[in-house]
């Protein structure tokens, strides 16, 4: 997993509440069997018209929006499906920040696992944002994981925002649970032998 | 302490709390399927790991297989391709798999609980979010994302926050034509699709008491339709004379030991919850969704609510318009072109029944396709042993062979552009059911019933 320490960068704003990750990626573009190449197919069905042509009122086809790698969503982002392929395609498409007033559980621990950061907000700031954003598009964002701020042009303050020790510490250096996990043999052997009713 | 039944299950699987609040969580079960798992057997590889608990682990194909003809390759290049490799790595890696053709291949959350290999007191999990099916036997059962597939693959345990504990009392009868599916709709309805978000969800009361494994299975397995992480039910005797006898559950003297343990497995009485809601299921009535999430539902004669919260105007519109439907209309009357009854909430033989019963001697209506999709091979030979699959010919249904299908629509079971479509299955997102496609949420005795009349109507009119 790449680390992930502080970003600047502008935001693509997506004030639509409960995103699912069937939009997010549609199960049609899951029968890849590796990690790679889902950026393509991020938000399919609203980016692209039955031909395949780009939806010009799709904020990812917005030329304002081009190239920035923060995004700014409703409420509830990532609800339903458990597909990591959600996290990879934002991921792969250049995203590495998602700012929402709060985010389904599955695709919280799915992007920290990827490497994209979820940030979560009161919703007054949400709609704050989402206000700003639409006043300037190119609104630069800064988000600097080690302090755990969100900064905003023309804020006085730094936004401050939580996130799990441990998950802070993984993204910082690019760790993952897997390392943490092997480590723990010991102590999982010892487990499975007081458990005696696993067969 | 007085314990919830949640915490008894996850203490026992708790190896060892680590700084941070986070805890190294034991795994007993682990199901894997064709879609989420390749990545997660390469990264295994690239890592230079194996697999800790192979026999712990049970495989089979259902996401992407085609529901026609599973007797013969699978057309689709790059399905067959992912099928093929899950076939490879279940060899590779000395995992049980449960392919194409085998008599137990089936939906991953229908073959669990019918092989006896979900069982009370279990944690469980899959790289899908439905795994939360499983909680029906009082069982932790949660769905996780590839890289934590992999985590299991690689120590049996997951990295985990523990999550607040809520309980949601369903009391009362239920009225008639109002089935599991209905319950769980209304509850979704109103708690909204982000509503137990955080949350494990244990189902508690006489409605629930009263349900079938079948049943109580459909309630569990929409949990996540809330944003919980997980719903369960504390087992009782149903639990326990459904999983006698099963392929995997335990025999002899071990079934009298585990049934000892699965009776402790309750909250106690002064047991604390983090949140509690009732409902009172005798007022529940037969439900439909009428939006673009599954909290978007309505009992099937009311009508489409005016929206209260101005605040989320635009998604509310949009999903309106996506179904083609407006604000305040009733639904009745409404034609719909496809029936599909399937899917993990929703196709096993129970379920099947309930059509089967309703429409023996009727027809379907001419415009409407009505696909029927076992959730196992188990439920489709039981089905033709009963003669179900006779009954559904003659209705003018098509009973198909055991997968997802049309749930999530990535094999060729697609709902096209712009149709409506009655749906038992569990979500009706944009394009869920093919691009363009408009699910409409309900249970397999209100899809029977539009599929004969070829549109919605108030079904406690239609009942015997």
């Amino acid at each position: 997993m790449e680390k992930f320490q502080t970003l600047q960068s502008g935001v693509v704003p997506l004030p639509i509440e409960n995103v699912d990750t069937d939009q997010i990626i549609p199960a049609r573009f899951l029968k890849a069997t590796t990690r790679e190449g889902f950026g393509a197919n991020l938000f399919a069905d609203w980016r692209y018209a039955a031909g395949g042509q780009p939806k010009t009122d799709f904020v990812l086809n917005d030329p304002r929006y081009q190239g920035h790698q923060i995004l700014l969503a409703g409420k509830n982002f990532g609800c339903g499906s458990s597909r990591e392929h959600a996290a990879w395609a934002l991921y792969d498409a250049g995203f590495r920040v998602v700012i929402s007033s709060y985010f389904a559980d599955i695709f919280r621990g799915n992007a920290l696992n990827t490497g994209l950061l979820p940030l979560q907000v009161s919703d007054e700031v949400l709609q704050a944002l989402f206000a700003a954003v639409a006043a300037d598009p190119q609104l630069p964002l800064t988000v600097d994981l080690g302090a755990q701020t969100l900064t905003v042009p023309g804020r006085t303050e730094a936004i401050s925002f939580e996130l799990d020790a441990y998950k802070k510490e993984c993204l910082l250096n690019g760790y993952d649970d897997i390392d943490f996990l092997i480590s723990q043999e010991a102590a999982i052997t010892a487990y499975e032998q007081q458990r005696s009713w696993i067969a | 302490m007085a314990k919830t039944l949640f915490d008894k299950i996850w203490d026992a699987h708790v190896v060892r709390e680590v700084a941070g609040g986070l805890t190294v969580f034991y795994i007993d079960r682990h199901l894997i399927h064709e879609v989420t798992s390749p990545q997660a057997f390469d990264e295994l590889t690239a890592r230079g790991l194996t697999l800790r608990r192979p026999g712990q682990i049970v495989a089979t194909a259902d996401h992407n297989v085609p529901t026609r003809h599973q007797d013969q390759p699978i057309q689709d290049p790059l399905s067959r391709s992912q099928v093929d490799k899950l076939t490879e790595n279940c060899a590779k890696f000395g995992v049980e798999l449960y392919g194409l053709g085998h008599q137990y291949q089936g939906i991953v959350h229908v073959i669990g609980p019918e092989l006896g290999i979900t069982q009370p007191g279990l944690t469980m999990v899959c790289g899908d979010s439905h795994t939360s099916t499983h909680g029906a036997f009082g069982t932790i059962a949660f769905g996780i994302g590839t890289s934590q597939v992999t985590q299991v693959m690689a120590s049996q345990c997951l990295l985990l926050d523990k999550p607040k504990r809520m309980r949601i009392t369903l009391d009362g009868e239920l009225r008639p034509g109002v089935s599991a599916k209905d319950l769980i709709l209304h509850v979704i309805s109103q708690l909204g699709t982000g509503g137990a978000t955080g949350y494990f969800v244990e189902y508690a009361g006489s409605a629930i008491r009263a349900l079938s494994m079948e049943g109580r299975m459909t309630v569990c397995n929409m949990s996540i339709e809330m944003g919980a992480r997980g719903g369960l039910i504390a087992p009782d005797a149903t639990t326990f004379s459904y999983l006698e006898g099963r392929r995997f559950a335990p025999q002899g003297d071990n079934w009298d030991r585990a049934v000892a343990y699965w009776q402790t497995l309750y909250s106690d009485e002064d047991a604390q919850f983090d949140a509690e809601l009732q409902f009172d299921a005798s007022a529940i009535q037969p439900m439909i969704t009428y939006g673009t999430n599954p909290g978007m539902g309505i009992p099937l004669s009311a009508s489409i609510p005016m929206l209260a919260d101005a605040g989320e105007a635009a998604s509310f519109d949009k999903s309106l318009r996506y179904m083609g439907f407006e604000a305040g209309e009733s639904l009745l009357g409404k034609e719909i072109n496809y029936v599909f009854i399937g899917s993990c909430t929703n196709s096993r033989i129970e379920d099947l029944r309930t059509v089967a019963a309703y429409v023996k001697g009727k027809r379907k209506a001419a415009h409407v396709e009505a696909i029927i999709v076992p959730g196992s091979k188990q439920v489709e030979l039981q089905a033709i042993a009963e003669g179900i699959d006779q009954v559904l010919a003659d209705a003018g249904f098509e009973l198909r062979e055991p997968g997802c299908s049309a749930c999530l629509a990535m094999n060729d079971d697609k709902i096209p552009a712009g149709a409506y479509c009655v749906s038992t299955s569990n979500r009706n997102f944009e394009g869920r059911q093919g691009p363009g496609a408009r699910t409409l949420l309900a249970s397999p005795l209100v899809a029977a019933i539009t599929a004969v009349e070829g549109r919605l109507v108030d079904i406690t009119q239609y009942l015997n």
